[in-house]
């Protein structure tokens, strides 16, 4: 290949061959076992720890910390997965510098959280490489419950739901199951296919069928699934964009960063996918900071990260916004688009900057730009649906809807963050609640 | 710089601190590099008689306790004494000692509880040149077996006799060395003061099983499926080595006599504290065997840096300072109060002062909604868990509370003098105060 850094337009192949799985490796490698024993040893069994309090599924990180220290990680593996059964990927992609680490009292001690996040790992890992699921099924209860959405909010709230007794279906328009584990996390976060290994490790429980292809709108709606099921559990996440709506929007070389992070996570040769020389990524949250990293990593000359605000109120973390500075990328503040311009291809954006109160400035500034990524948020999409509050499902603490026998949760629910992490804990509270007013 | 100088017994050493006999006291190698290191001293690892020498298990010798981080808090051995000739070390220990004679070196000796056997090797430990003798009657595994060891430091009647003829073939200075595998320590070491010795040292090691395998079921270290108990040492002994230096220290007995400090001596402070309750030097084994010869580097920098912030211009100086404030329950200060306080700046919040309190203690600390720990004055009986528990040093002290305030767990004024228990109302033999 010819193609190098500097090739001008959207090429593929801009690095040597063999680079590419380095730059994709994870970015945190497990710890092995002397790792993970000195890593669990600073942990100091606090009292209603913090950590506990900071984590949105509450794992009882002490207990499986000590459990780890003592020799049994497949212990401590049941201590996290107990209550929260994507404790394998949530130790990949979960921001604990905002969440348990940054809880953790060595963090205000030193500075120097323990390595929570990759402990969690290390003990999910021990017990899922074995093979082994280690819940079992309650006896059968007879009744179905009918779930939208095979994510982290829908297949922990169908793992429960299993647990329990219940009969589950899920649903799910795309062609694997994940949601956003699948599609939309960078790929350095989790590699070598882990997203399906654990949905299959998942699955092992039984009791729970995944049709694929399935979406709410074009194939059923609410009131089939309520008149067929006990119970109808919502968690379709945000299928729809942000429009970026500028004149241009439509050039080439524009495109939304969850479709190049999806793409980068389904290719089989990340090699083979095209990316500018430089590149413009809009959006100050996660997928903003993925798509800009891993536009770097595939061979981009310049990537800029464009956010409309200053960097205190993006929502990608101070360590995210780190690791993107490390990587190359540089991150421009204050800065709205107002054009796009070019010929049939993009060629150069247009900024206006603006103040902390987002009032223009009448300065504006144009970069060269190959290639747009907008990553300025998802949008719930479906007709139908039960109640809004602004934007989303409007959901009570346990995730009931306005439409009684249907709950929701995830990303497509009020309440939360948009966290897998959170996700998780929604589906699992979501299904306790069906459970009891199932049995009740 | 503080002179580190020291004289034990009129044996002379660059400082007070020395290699106890035990495997790094086993050759000359290792003891010419334990000298360029820096040690003051050794203890050359036990000789046994003439003969075919004792042979060591081919196995594990050693079996461990650790803390956070692996680090080694206790070590437990079944090695025998020297399985190396005698000639062979005596003739070490000779040019040893003529290449170093401003270092210490001592030689550790367990023979049979036969006059003669001791008769047999006193002359030849004595024609090394070698400052003086050490009498294993501690080690508590294998050669007590055999009669020897703790199973002679056990009958305090064996330690008069055999140290009596120590003194009568030998012309230096006998130490007797003490087994901590006994009640009351006081009584070997007035044993050997009436037999005639000129120190003690102490603690030997201690019996001990460090663990047991529990897929093979067998003691560790174990030999072939098979385990024994071993001799304990490292800093887990060291609360008990200084309890017993410091009964020998104030006994009436034994008061006065010199004492070689030995049990889990890690750092300079270790040894500062073993000095403070009387002893004229210290042995160390297993910080040299963790970390090498070259701790005792900070051993010489931290006690000379102590000494010079004290004013202290000679290890005379402070030897046995801590001996007086030594004492027995009965004579602790019951008017005395405090209260724990804890210092909201340095708390990380995690809590095991509220956990250890209110679980196991006396529910005398308040947790609020926000994590901020506070004492209860009304509760707080000053037990010091809080304190031991804390993962911050200084975080959590103890405050006296001054005479004349009202403690408010008792309703009671602090009394400003001094009263114990002897004169305490409660005690049922109290002396009336005139």
């Amino acid at each position: 290949m010819s193609q190098n850094s500097f090739t001008p337009g959207v090429v593929a192949h801009r690095l040597p061959a063999d680079q590419y799985s380095d730059q994709f490796s994870d970015l945190h490698p497990p710890l092995n076992d002397h790792e993970a024993l000195v890593a669990a040893d600073r942990c100091y069994f606090c009292h209603d720890a913090p950590c506990i309090t900071a984590c949105p599924t509450d794992i009882d990180i002490p207990l499986f910390i000590r459990q780890i220290t003592t020799g049994t990680p497949d212990a401590a593996a049941k201590t996290i997965l107990s209550q929260n059964i994507m404790g394998g990927m949530c130790a990949r992609v979960c921001p604990t510098e905002d969440l348990c680490e940054q809880a953790c009292v060595r963090e205000a001690a030193e500075g120097k959280p323990v390595l929570i996040g990759q402990l969690q790992r290390y003990a999910t890992d021990h017990l899922q490489d074995q093979g082994v699921h280690p819940f079992e099924r309650a006896e059968a209860t007879g009744k179905t419950v009918a779930i939208v959405g095979a994510g982290p909010a829908g297949l922990s709230c169908a793992h429960r739901l299993a647990m329990m007794g219940h009969v589950v279906t899920v649903y799910d328009a795309r062609a694997k199951s994940g949601g956003l584990n699948e599609y939309g996390i960078a790929t350095y976060k989790t590699t070598n296919g882990y997203a399906q290994d654990e949905v299959d490790w998942l699955l092992a429980i039984g009791g729970i069928t995944v049709e694929h292809g399935k979406s709410l709108g074009a194939d059923m709606s609410i009131a089939d699934l309520s008149a067929r099921n006990d119970a109808v559990f919502l968690a379709m996440g945000l299928g729809g964009v942000n429009a970026l709506g500028l004149e241009g929007a439509h050039k080439d070389g524009v495109l939304d960063a969850v479709d190049f992070i999806s793409d980068l996570r389904q290719a089989s040769d990340v090699a083979n996918l095209p990316v500018g020389r430089d590149v413009v990524v809009i959006g100050g949250g996660m997928t903003a900071v993925d798509a800009a990293v891993q536009a770097k990593l595939l061979g981009a000359l310049n990537v800029t990260l464009a956010y409309r605000r200053g960097r205190e109120r993006m929502n990608a973390s101070v360590y995210e916004q780190d690791l993107a500075a490390s990587k190359g990328v540089r991150i421009m503040t204050h800065a709205v688009p107002v054009g796009l311009h070019g010929n049939g291809a993009v060629r150069e954006i247009e900024f206006e900057y603006v103040d902390d109160a987002m009032t223009g400035t009448g300065q504006t500034v144009r970069l060269q730009a190959d290639q747009v990524l907008t990553a300025i948020g998802q949008t719930l999409q479906g007709d139908d649906l039960p109640r809004l509050d602004g934007r989303k499902i409007a959901v009570d603490g346990t995730g009931r809807t306005s439409l009684s026998g249907v709950w929701a949760g995830g990303d497509c629910a009020t309440g939360g963050d948009d966290l897998t992490v959170t996700a998780v804990a929604e589906g699992r509270d979501a299904a306790m609640d069906i459970h009891t007013t199932l049995m009740s | 710089m503080a002179n580190l100088q020291s004289d034990f017994l009129g044996i002379k050493s660059p400082n007070p601190f020395w290699l106890a006999s035990a495997p790094p006291t086993d050759k000359e190698y290792n003891v010419r590099r334990a000298f360029e290191a820096g040690w003051g001293g050794v203890v050359w690892k036990t000789l046994g008689s003439e003969g075919p020498p004792v042979v060591n298990v081919n196995g594990p010798r050693y079996g461990a306790i650790y803390g956070a981080d692996r680090r080694l808090l206790g070590l437990n051995n079944i090695e025998l004494i020297t399985d190396r000739d005698l000639f062979t070390n005596l003739e070490e220990i000779k040019r040893v000692k003529a290449d170093y004679p401003n270092h210490a070196v001592i030689v550790s000796i367990m023979v049979p509880c036969e006059e003669e056997a001791w008769k047999a090797i006193l002359p030849l430990v004595e024609d090394t040149g070698a400052d003086g003798i050490e009498l294993n009657f501690g080690c508590p595994h294998g050669m007590s077996e055999r009669g020897m060891g703790a199973a002679v430091g056990q009958v305090p009647e064996y330690i008069e006799m055999v140290t009596r003829w120590c003194k009568q073939y030998y012309s230096k200075p006998v130490i007797v060395k003490l087994t901590p595998n006994i009640t009351d320590v006081r009584k070997p070491a007035a044993a050997a003061r009436r037999g005639g010795a000129d120190a003690v040292s102490l603690i030997n090691t201690i019996n001990s099983i460090t663990s047991v395998n529990l897929d093979t079921m067998a003691p560790e270290p174990s030999i072939d499926g098979k385990g024994t108990h071993g001799g304990y040492c490292g800093p887990a002994v060291k609360p008990i080595a200084m309890s017993m230096v410091s009964e020998i220290a104030r006994a009436t007995e034994t008061s006065g006599m010199p004492i070689s400090g030995i049990g889990g001596i890690t750092t300079w402070r270790d040894a500062a504290e073993f000095m403070a309750l009387g002893c004229g030097n210290v042995q160390v084994c297993t910080a040299a065997m963790t970390y090498g010869f070259k701790i005792v580097q900070e051993m010489i920098s931290g006690l000379s840096d102590w000494m010079d912030e004290k004013g202290h211009t000679s290890l005379d100086d402070f030897v046995g300072m801590a001996v007086p404030n030594t004492t027995d329950w009965q004579y602790l200060n019951l008017n005395y109060v405090a209260k724990a306080r804890i210092n909201q700046d340095d708390c990380i919040k995690c809590g095991r002062c509220y956990a250890a309190c209110e679980d196991t203690s006396h529910q005398a600390i308040s947790m609020s909604a926000d994590r901020v720990f506070e004492v209860i004055d009304g509760e707080c009986v000053a037990c010091n868990l809080c304190v031991n528990v804390c993962p911050v040093e200084g975080c959590i002290t103890m405050e006296a509370m001054p005479a004349g305030s009202v403690d408010p767990r008792t309703g009671n004024v602090v009394e400003p003098e001094y009263a114990n228990w002897t004169t305490h109302p409660n005690n049922p033999g109290a002396v009336a105060a005139e």
